[in-house]
């Protein structure tokens, strides 16, 4: 005991120390948010690294609950597959356009984020670049044109949406191949604008318009959306409101589309212009 | 000794007082920051308790701290390098030892003895000091700039401050 007390005081010095300054940490820690912020966010890295190599090993032991699971799934969802959309079965369809000779590949996907309610709006796919996306590839749905993808991570990317201000895509009308470029107005997310038709093409209201395939993002005459007003604007063009085929409130699948002719197309479209 | 106690808590609302209210607001381009305060525990006398120039250290920090609305921050600095002054004595003494009734100011101990001890201290409390602010290793070297830089310019107003004290006890 006597020891004890010796030997403490003998390094009294260096445990006063210990004990101040650990009761300086805790002020700083508690009281200065960003210092606090840090330590949080470090031992959160940690605890977070400890989880997921747990959860790692747990899954182990539930593997044949899972199979069992996945497999039910798997046969309920070929069931649906299999009356409804048959072209799904596999997840990349190649698809030979021989008069046009192009080519365009379809991947399934599905949108998890939307919104159509900003000026700017984005979607974003549960598909990334471990699926084949990748930036300025178009987006389409069942109904007609989505968007053209952004950015891409490893299992997610980004679309611009039709309704973002900031887009524009090149359309015609389908039953006389006048062309014009697309917009939208940020009004109404069901209805995009059409300019450049110039006033002496003949339209109507419920006039189809489709994509022109001019810019070799889309495939040619993919559906938009028909024609729902129109008036002139000074000048000699028409302003024409389309009515979108595609709610953009409803959409869930949707395929990403590769046109696998693009990159030669514009090579020699580059080319071109040096010559 | 005793007659000494007087002059130096004078020092220390002094020294708490000019950093709070001078030399905090001397931020050169954000980056140089000096910090004298720490004078007081350079030049407490050799015969004080080392308990004492722990707590003193604490009493120090928390009290710029308390201005400068960063608990804890100053405070751990300073008792960090309360903890290091006797350590720092040991290595540098001169071949005859200090005296007991002395402090360890450039008056007793001359100027160059000073530099040394006082620039290994105040780089050390500097260097405690800036990396808990930034509380992280990924701007380092920058950080070790910034260290540098006022760690010079904390030593150079410590160095002018010495020949005021200097005078005043000769006089």
């Amino acid at each position: 005991m006597r020891n004890l007390l010796d030997f403490l005081l003998r390094i009294h010095f260096l445990i006063l120390f210990v004990i101040i300054e650990v009761f300086s940490l805790i002020l700083l820690v508690n009281n200065n948010n960003f210092q606090q912020a840090s330590l949080v966010n470090f031992s959160r890295q940690i605890s977070g690294r400890y989880y997921a190599r747990t959860a790692n090993l747990k899954q182990y032991f539930s593997l044949a609950e899972q199979n069992r699971k996945l497999a039910e799934e798997n046969t309920r969802l070929m069931s649906i597959l299999e009356s409804k959309y048959k072209i799904e079965s596999s997840s990349v369809e190649i698809i030979s356009d021989t008069i046009h000779n192009q080519q365009y590949t379809y991947v399934p996907a599905q949108i998890i984020n939307n919104s159509v309610n900003n000026r700017h709006n984005y979607l974003t796919l549960n598909r990334g670049y471990s699926h084949g996306i990748k930036p300025e590839m178009a987006v389409i749905s069942q109904d007609g044109v989505v968007g053209i993808i952004k950015g891409v991570s490893k299992n997610y990317s980004t679309v611009i949406s039709m309704l973002n201000l900031d887009y524009k895509i090149s359309a015609k009308l389908k039953k006389n191949q006048y062309y014009g470029s697309l917009s939208w107005d940020g009004l109404n997310y069901r209805s995009v604008i059409l300019n450049e038709i110039p006033l002496h093409a003949d339209i109507q209201l419920g006039d189809t318009i489709v994509t022109s395939g001019f810019s070799s993002i889309y495939p040619e005459g993919l559906m938009i959306g028909t024609i729902s007003d129109f008036e002139e604007k000074s000048g000699s063009f028409y302003k024409i409101k389309v009515l979108l085929s595609v709610d953009f409130k409803r959409l869930y699948h949707v395929y990403v589309v590769e046109n696998l002719l693009r990159e030669e197309k514009l090579d020699l479209e580059e080319n071109l212009v040096e010559l | 000794m005793i007659k000494q106690i007087p002059r130096y808590i004078l020092s220390f609302f002094l020294l708490v007082l000019l950093q709070v209210l001078i030399l905090n607001n001397i931020q050169l381009g954000g980056f140089i920051n000096p910090y004298v305060y720490i004078l007081f525990i350079l030049i407490l006398p050799f015969n004080t308790p080392k308990w004492l120039l722990l707590i003193l250290g604490f009493l120090l920090g928390f009290s710029i701290d308390l201005f400068t609305n960063t608990l804890g921050m100053h405070s751990s600095a300073s008792v960090f390098i309360a903890f290091l002054r006797p350590f720092v004595l040991k290595i540098i003494s001169p071949r005859d030892g200090y005296e007991s009734e002395t402090s360890p100011t450039v008056s007793f101990y001359g100027i160059s003895w000073f530099i040394q001890y006082s620039t290994i201290l105040v780089f050390a409390h500097h260097l405690i000091l800036f990396y808990i602010e930034v509380f992280r290793f990924s701007d380092f070297f920058i950080t070790l700039l910034r260290i540098i830089l006022s760690s010079v310019l904390s030593l150079l107003i410590i160095f002018i401050s010495q020949y005021f004290y200097r005078n005043k006890l000769s006089r």
